[in-house]
């Protein structure tokens, strides 16, 4: 992973309402990803740049099904969230929108603004200071998902692989 | 059951999983790829994202057959948003000539089992976080969102992870004026809104049994806050008599419950012990008995929603409401689920209880549970039987909202402040 990332802390229980607003579900992912996290970090959806990522505390994505909760995320250029726990729906929808999720107990050492470096390899998010914060392993199938850029390249690809076994 | 015979004990999740990925037992942990009964979505969820992503992928629907869509979240339509989303929903059912297609009928959840498309043993996948209230019937079924949902429309399959079963044992019965919507609140405040771990949570004891199917419904919709991955009750002749109502006979029920044997955590619970709930804002782990809110000044009510305007939800706020008006200051509102719980309301004077109590009847539809229609004002101390009280979740991020059962939420109508039920009733 091309790093470091500058990292933006959050706090516990971060509800898709708060990533994806209700009153702007009715838009496209643009709109949404402009007022995602306004109501805890009104500055974050103009501040963020491609590459970043987010350190939070536990129950990450939190609430409803809607994928534009992750999708926002991806849309803002979010590289990675690390967090203790996400919420078992948010994580399935940011593997599918090629989010990567990082499980990590002690995310919530992770200060406003730190540069840090994602390790896949041993999965561990490597602090300036070269501290290694361990992360939970990931099936392989949903690493491969994510570096296809989620489950609808891969669709593409599968029916092509079919397209032409026909 | 029989090719169950020589498995493993498993539990009711196990069970329902295996079937649908064509196994005779799966081990907890394990992933596997199970193929779909039945697909539900939404308006939201559903066309206006599935459309484009099919025609990029240029695929065809799996299996028109196991597809239901509900047009429930935008209707109705109250600007040109609306509307266009509302209308690719109508356009594409009839471009794919769906069979299964509810518009303005009332909540998805609700909806698809009263028109006969759950039963035990289905493995089911909906577009909406609530999806899993279909465990109430004994189905496996949870939510996903739209992108997974392209990959079931177009396969047919999914993936889970076998999850761990946790029991919540509920002895005894439930107190007039309790509900499974305070059941709920308790265990959600107990632990916690991530607590459920996205395992299965299996409802369980005598004082689940004794639930009539909207009851159950409430427990297992509420699985969602509980972070469950799917809400499961075991199948009995109460199942059975319900889905029979809703024209679905000769069910499967013995079998699908969870072997004494299997391995899981089962709590305990002591349901004639449980007192009214009320969850504070702004999340539903902020669940503390109603005494500790009592007197708490309310200005709007909002019996509506999946989780609290069902048949039952509206009897059970017309029990308390008979014969009485609203406090003055209050403004109650009810959204009944479905259009066929709406009529059989109508139909025993339930609605009419409650429109002369002071009732605004609102459409049947999501609505403002999740700030998608009926305004919430700036500043409000609300109580509503929904799910949720996210800050903001409502449309106003002033607004404060506290979540109750219907019970609870038509007391604190009359009284014009947080009010246990029981009080009234009594």
């Amino acid at each position: 992973m091309n790093g470091p990332h500058k990292v933006w802390k959050l706090g516990a229980d971060v509800d898709t309402d708060q990533l994806a607003p209700g009153a702007y579900m009715k838009l496209g992912l643009l709109e949404i990803a402009v007022h995602c996290l306004e109501g805890v970090r009104p500055e974050f959806a103009a501040g963020v740049r491609p590459g970043d990522v987010i350190a939070a505390g536990a129950n990450f994505g939190i609430g409803s099904s809607r994928e534009q909760a992750a999708g926002a995320l991806v849309q803002l250029g979010v590289k990675a969230v690390i967090a203790p726990s996400y919420s078992g729906l948010f994580f399935r929808n940011a593997f599918n929108l090629g989010l990567l999720l990082l499980t990590c107990r002690q995310a919530p050492v992770l200060e406003e603004g730190e540069s840090v470096n994602l390790d896949l390899s041993t999965r561990a998010v490597v602090r300036a200071n070269g501290q290694r914060l361990d992360c939970e392993p990931i099936p392989d199938f949903l690493l491969a998902m994510v570096q296809a850029g989620g489950l609808l390249p891969q669709l593409k690809a599968r029916l092509r692989r079919q397209e032409v076994s026909a | 059951m029989v090719s169950q015979l020589k498995a493993p004990a498993q539990t009711l999740a196990q069970k329902l999983i295996a079937k649908a990925a064509g196994r005779p037992a799966v081990s907890v942990g394990e992933i596997v790829n199970c193929r779909v009964d039945l697909a539900m979505f939404h308006d939201s969820s559903g066309p206006r994202r599935l459309k484009p992503m099919l025609e990029e992928l240029g695929a065809q629907v799996w299996d028109k057959s196991r597809i239901v869509l509900v047009m429930d979240h935008y209707v109705p339509e109250q600007d040109d948003d609306a509307r266009r989303i509302v209308r690719i929903a109508r356009q594409w059912a009839q471009e794919q000539q769906l069979p299964h297609v509810y518009d303005s009928q009332g909540i998805c959840h609700v909806v698809l089992p009263q028109k006969g498309h759950l039963r035990p043993g289905l493995f089911c996948v909906g577009g909406d976080s609530h999806s899993p209230t279909g465990g109430a019937f004994g189905a496996y079924m949870f939510g996903i969102g739209s992108t997974e949902m392209l990959g079931v429309v177009v396969t047919g399959e999914i993936w889970v992870r076998v999850p761990e079963t946790c029991r919540m044992r509920w002895q005894k019965r439930l107190q007039a004026g309790v509900s499974a919507k305070d059941m709920m609140l308790h265990m959600i405040g107990r632990f916690g809104m991530n607590g459920g771990d996205y395992q299965a949570v299996e409802f369980c004891g005598e004082a689940v049994q004794a639930l009539s199917m909207q009851e159950r419904m409430t427990l297992s919709n509420m699985s969602a806050e509980l972070g469950a991955q799917a809400g499961l009750i075991a199948p009995d002749e109460v199942t059975r008599a319900w889905l029979a109502g809703a024209g679905v006979h000769d069910i499967q029920t013995q079998g699908w419950h969870t072997d004494e044997a299997a391995s899981c955590v089962t709590h305990d619970f002591d349901a004639a012990e449980l007192a009214p709930q009320v969850a504070a804002p702004h999340s539903p782990a902020n669940t503390r008995p109603v005494q500790t809110f009592d007197g708490t000044p309310v200005q709007v009510v909002y019996v509506g929603a999946c989780t609290g305007a069902k048949l039952d939800d509206l009897r059970a706020a017309a029990q308390v409401l008979r014969g009485h008006k609203t406090a003055a200051g209050v403004r109650l509102m009810v959204a009944p689920a479905s259009r066929q719980d709406q009529a059989q309301a109508e139909a025993e004077g339930v609605m009419q209880v409650l429109r002369v109590a002071g009732a605004e009847v609102l459409p049947t539809a999501c609505g403002a549970c999740s700030g998608y229609g009926g305004s919430i004002p700036d500043g409000a101390h609300v109580i509503a039987t929904t799910a949720r009280n996210f800050k903001g979740r409502m449309g106003s991020a002033t607004a404060q909202v506290f979540l109750a059962s219907p019970y609870t939420a038509a007391a604190s109508a009359l009284r014009g402040r947080i009010t246990d039920p029981r009080e009234v009733l009594a």
